[in-house]
């Protein structure tokens, strides 16, 4: 259990927090041929693309409703339709996100009746799913955004009753579909690990969103693509229960499953983060549970391997003092790992208040900036810092090792196919952070020169010293 | 801000868009196919290379949150412009109109940690929209506690980058420059007798630390820069700004007004140049001479002129022997679109064609000079079009801003980034070797035609590659019957 230490400074400095439109694009930027627009000015696209673009090292599609100060005063539902009609136009998506922004909620907007407005106007483009979501960037953090978006989604596009799943019992077989709802902490490189785990159950997941389809870093054969190259296609929303299961990755996903349950009927798994060993086991269990196959070799296999891992590191991550500046859900799923290695967690900073902070496996946990991340190190005495790119300075300007994970990561290749989660995640994890930490520390006693040394090398120093004695006594050193 | 004000940054008079007949001011952006940041953006770019400043963005955390240390600007001091400062608003504090409050305490959190020389405070969409009153919590922070803290009225809405860096330009000459008067200079005991003049660089960023291939140049023909704004800054040196003689403006129309209104106010004069191509850094050098008007300071300057482009002719030659025939196809705004174009053609590339969408008539008569008649412009540079360019002229390269990085990639073609996020200065005689070096990073890199090449099973199952298979498997059926 931790104690939750809300902010009390007025100003903050180096921020830890990204804003709720970001994590929203983020989501929708999951979906096949999809775009996000986001209802502001300008800049709250251009900074979230230039952000995204630099993490993922990819060409981001983003637009905007571009207010100006009159739109901004007398009403910006012309901007939005204008910016709707144009991006359909433009670009045929399957998909648009449309997003609100801080201006935009101060202002007041109401997206849905907008929304209702390009549908009569518009009836040409019909076939273009639209998904509104409120994302005021002052309130939440990136991963809030994430989530209320894959719940819009959910709400917008999931069956509204389990049709397809009272005909299929008909039918008397039970399907090899499992729903996966993928939080924001979770990276393209975990999302492959996560499907090869299922499929090796004889699985058939279908992600949501799925950013390893469309953010993995892979090169198309089209030159230039406006829209998203991969991603949930639209259609797998329609038959979202007709699944065996559904799985939920990440506590900021569970309000989501929740109204999955309720529409599809399908029985729900939830697992906060699958980082370490006792997670992984569980999800591996109910996966076994869910299909009645025993668990395959390969992965008992790798069981062990991360067995052997613990055992190898547990000598310089016991009782390391380690810092993290994550998002809660990330912040979790670090902890525990950590925790699980029998380290300290001496500081803890999460950008936004969520529901499970109380209950992670921590003493304290601060909803704060990167400011109080360097405070609390320098206080506590911590050794390594997890955090994003962000933290580099931190780190440097402290002399401690830095593990990056998070975002944004724009100063070191692959970030973003980075894997965490499952037995290997957490294995090479724990190598990491051994390494960073075997780097760094100075372990050895270190050195001392007796002032009676005879060696040539330290009596030039003696002479540089306070005091000049005989040096007999030490000639065995 | 008030609607006047704006407009009468948005029709800054100095601008020759606004003397053209067809143009007025700075275009309003279409709804759903805009790109490029807001004026919020263009303020903060402006500004934020002023090393020894608080910046402190008042507003909800997407300003700051997702924006902060992501520059390419150098400091050779302090570091303190790289901590991103926010108010970071809530919904309380929105709804309960307590942004003033928290903005006032967090000036004061700045200057008790960090001892600033200067606070600035950017506001941003939502503080303007909900009326917080910038000028007088700025004015009562800075009676309080001594420190200057300077507004910044820079709502993202008010329009474009171009915008907002204007709203920058002025607020400096409104708020900051003649607070403060230079030292007479230090006397160089190697040339006691030369007359040292001041001058002033408006829109130089210092990005990649390229202010430093220049700043050399002007020690020694005798002029001190009293302030390059913003690049490698300090407040105190942008209150030094009206005791400059001469102000050049680098590069960028978007801070004209700070050099007009020096003009008009200390009848300083002013010229555009850049620092891009041995020509155009000779050129800039010698416009400074011609405009103080002194005749020891032009012969300085010609026998450094002389020696740099022997030099750098003779440091570039291996470099032009590489790069000789190759085609470029460059995509970049304003002043850059004639002054790249002149750097890269002195590397001996042919540019096939060039972006003009932020050009005037003047920088557009400038390109045909260099490229001839039949210059390609680019008004529009969305992606699809850039990259159907590129394939029609047969450019080797796309030479272009950061955001087309990546369409360069996934189109496999070779890129050079030419913006502000960039890690490498090209400005200066020493500059245009780096430029050359990067050019031929990307265009002799072997990846190129490995991207390109399908993979050898794509190949052979697609149907006209399968029948070709087939029949170069009966052939070797055919020639082992044969053998045996």
């Amino acid at each position: 259990m931790a104690e939750v230490i809300r902010r009390s400074k007025p100003l903050s400095v180096s921020p830890l927090k990204t804003s709720q439109p970001l994590g929203a694009s983020l989501a929708i930027l999951g979906l096949n041929r999809a775009i996000p627009l986001l209802h502001g000015a300008q800049g709250c696209t251009a900074f979230a693309k230039v952000f995204l673009v630099r993490h993922f090292r990819e060409p981001i599609p983003l637009q905007t409703s571009a207010l100006d100060p009159i739109s901004s005063i007398m009403g910006a539902d012309d901007s939005l339709l204008d910016g709707l009609r144009t991006v359909c136009e433009k670009h045929r998506p399957a998909a648009v996100g449309l997003l609100t922004t801080g201006l935009t909620e101060a202002q007041g907007t109401d997206i849905q009746r907008v929304l209702k407005i390009f549908r009569e106007r518009y009836p040409e483009f019909q076939a273009v799913r639209v998904v509104p979501v409120n994302t005021p960037d002052f309130s939440g953090c990136l991963e809030s955004g994430f989530a209320a978006t894959v719940k819009a989604m959910i709400s917008e596009w999931a069956p509204l009753e389990a049709v397809n799943r009272i005909r299929r019992r008909k039918s008397d077989h039970s399907p090899r579909r499992v729903n996966v709802l993928c939080g924001a902490s979770l990276t393209p490189g975990d999302l492959e690990v996560l499907r090869e785990l299922i499929e090796r159950f004889d699985l058939h997941p279908v992600f949501i969103p799925d950013l390893s389809d469309s953010l993995d870093g892979h090169l198309d054969a089209e030159d230039y693509n406006p829209l998203t190259t991969g991603g949930t296609p639209l259609a797998a929303f329609a038959t979202l229960d007709d699944a065996i299961a559904t799985l939920v990755m990440g506590a900021s996903l569970y309000p989501v499953a929740d109204l999955l349950h309720e529409r599809t009927r399908v029985p729900v798994h939830c697992f906060p983060h699958l980082f370490g060993l006792d997670a992984t086991d569980r999800f591996v269990m109910t996966l076994a549970g869910i299909t009645g196959q025993p668990v395959p070799a390969a992965l008992t296999r790798q069981r062990a391997q991360l067995q052997d891992a613990m055992l190898d590191t547990h000598f310089l991550l016991g009782r390391a003092r380690i810092a993290i500046a994550a998002e809660p859900d990330l912040l979790h799923g670090f902890s525990q790992l950590l925790a699980d290695m029998g380290a300290e967690v001496v500081a803890a900073i999460a950008p936004a208040a969520a529901s499970i902070l109380p209950q992670l496996p921590l003493a304290q946990v601060h909803i704060g900036d990167l400011d109080d991340l360097e405070r609390l190190v320098c206080e506590h005495e911590a050794e390594l810092l997890i955090g994003s790119s962000h933290v580099t300075e931190i780190a440097q300007r402290l002399g401690l090792p830095l593990l990056r994970a998070g975002y944004p990561l724009h100063d070191q290749f692959g970030g973003y196919q980075r894997a965490w989660i499952g037995y290997r995640g957490a294995r090479q994890g724990l190598f990491d952070l051994a390494n960073a930490l075997l780097a760094h520390a100075e372990h050895a006693v270190a050195p001392y020169h007796s002032i009676y040394s005879l060696k040539a090398d330290e009596r030039r120093e003696a002479r540089h010293g306070a005091t000049q004695a005989s040096t007999d006594s030490s000639r065995w050193h | 801000m008030k609607a006047s004000d704006l407009a009468a940054l948005r029709d800054e008079p100095a601008c020759t868009h606004n003397q053209q007949a067809a143009k007025s001011g700075c275009a309003r952006p279409v709804p759903g196919a805009a790109a490029g940041g807001c004026a919020f953006d263009g303020a903060q770019i402006a500004l934020l290379p002023i090393a020894d400043v608080a910046h402190i963005v008042h507003g909800p955390i997407a300003c700051a949150g997702n924006s902060w240390d992501n520059r390419g600007t150098r400091s050779s001091g302090p570091a303190l412009f790289k901590l991103g400062m926010t108010t970071d608003l809530n919904e309380q504090d929105v709804i309960m109109g307590r942004g003033e409050k928290r903005l006032f305490h967090g000036i004061k959190q700045a200057i008790d940690r960090y001892s600033p020389a200067a606070v600035f405070v950017y506001s941003t969409c939502v503080t303007a929209l909900i009326g917080d009153d910038l000028d007088a919590v700025c004015k009562a922070a800075a009676e309080r506690w001594g420190v200057p803290v300077i507004p910044i009225d820079s709502a993202g809405f008010y329009g474009s980058k171009n915008l907002g860096n204007r709203i920058a330009g002025e607020a400096m000459v409104k708020y900051v420059v003649g607070g403060h008067e230079p030292e007479p200079p230090p006397v160089d005991p190697a040339r006691p007798d030369l007359t040292v003049h001041d001058i002033n660089l408006i829109g130089e960023y210092n990005i990649a630390g390229e202010l430093w291939n220049t700043l050399p140049l002007f020690d020694e023909v005798g002029l001190r820069v009293l302030c390059s704004l913003s690049g490698d800054a300090r407040f105190r040196e942008i209150q030094t700004m009206h005791r400059a003689e001469v102000n050049m403006v680098v590069c960028s129309r978007a801070m004209l007004n700070v050099a007009r209104k020096l003009h008009e106010r200390f009848g300083a004069p002013w010229f555009e140049g850049s620092f891009y191509g041995a020509q155009e850094v000779s050129s800039s050098l010698r416009q400074f001479a011609a405009l103080l008007d002194d005749a020891d300071l032009s012969q300085r300057t010609e026998t450094l002129i002389a020696r740099e482009e022997a030099h750098i002719r003779a440091e570039l030659a291996p470099w032009r022997e590489q790069l000789r025939g190759k085609r470029a196809l460059l995509y970049t705004g304003g002043v850059k679109s004639w002054s790249i174009v002149s750097a890269l053609q002195e590397l001996g590339i042919t540019v096939v064609a060039t972006g003009t969408k932020k050009s005037t008539e003047e920088d557009k008569a400038r390109i045909r000079e260099l490229m001839g008649e039949e210059a390609h412009l680019i008004e529009d540079g969305n992606p699809r079009g850039l990259l159907d360019l590129v394939h029609a002229y047969q450019a080797d390269i796309l030479v272009a801003g950061g955001r087309n990085l990546y369409t360069a990639l996934k189109a496999r073609l070779p890129f050079l980034d030419i913006n502000q996020e960039r890690e490498h200065g090209y400005a200066g005689y020493r500059g245009l070797v780096t430029l050359a070096r990067e050019l031929t990073r990307s265009l002799e890199s072997p990846v190129w035609e490995a991207v390109r090449r399908p993979a050898p099973w794509s190949v052979l199952s697609s149907s006209a590659g399968g029948r070709k298979a087939g029949g170069e498997e009966r052939s070797l059926c055919e020639l082992e019957k044969a053998h045996g």
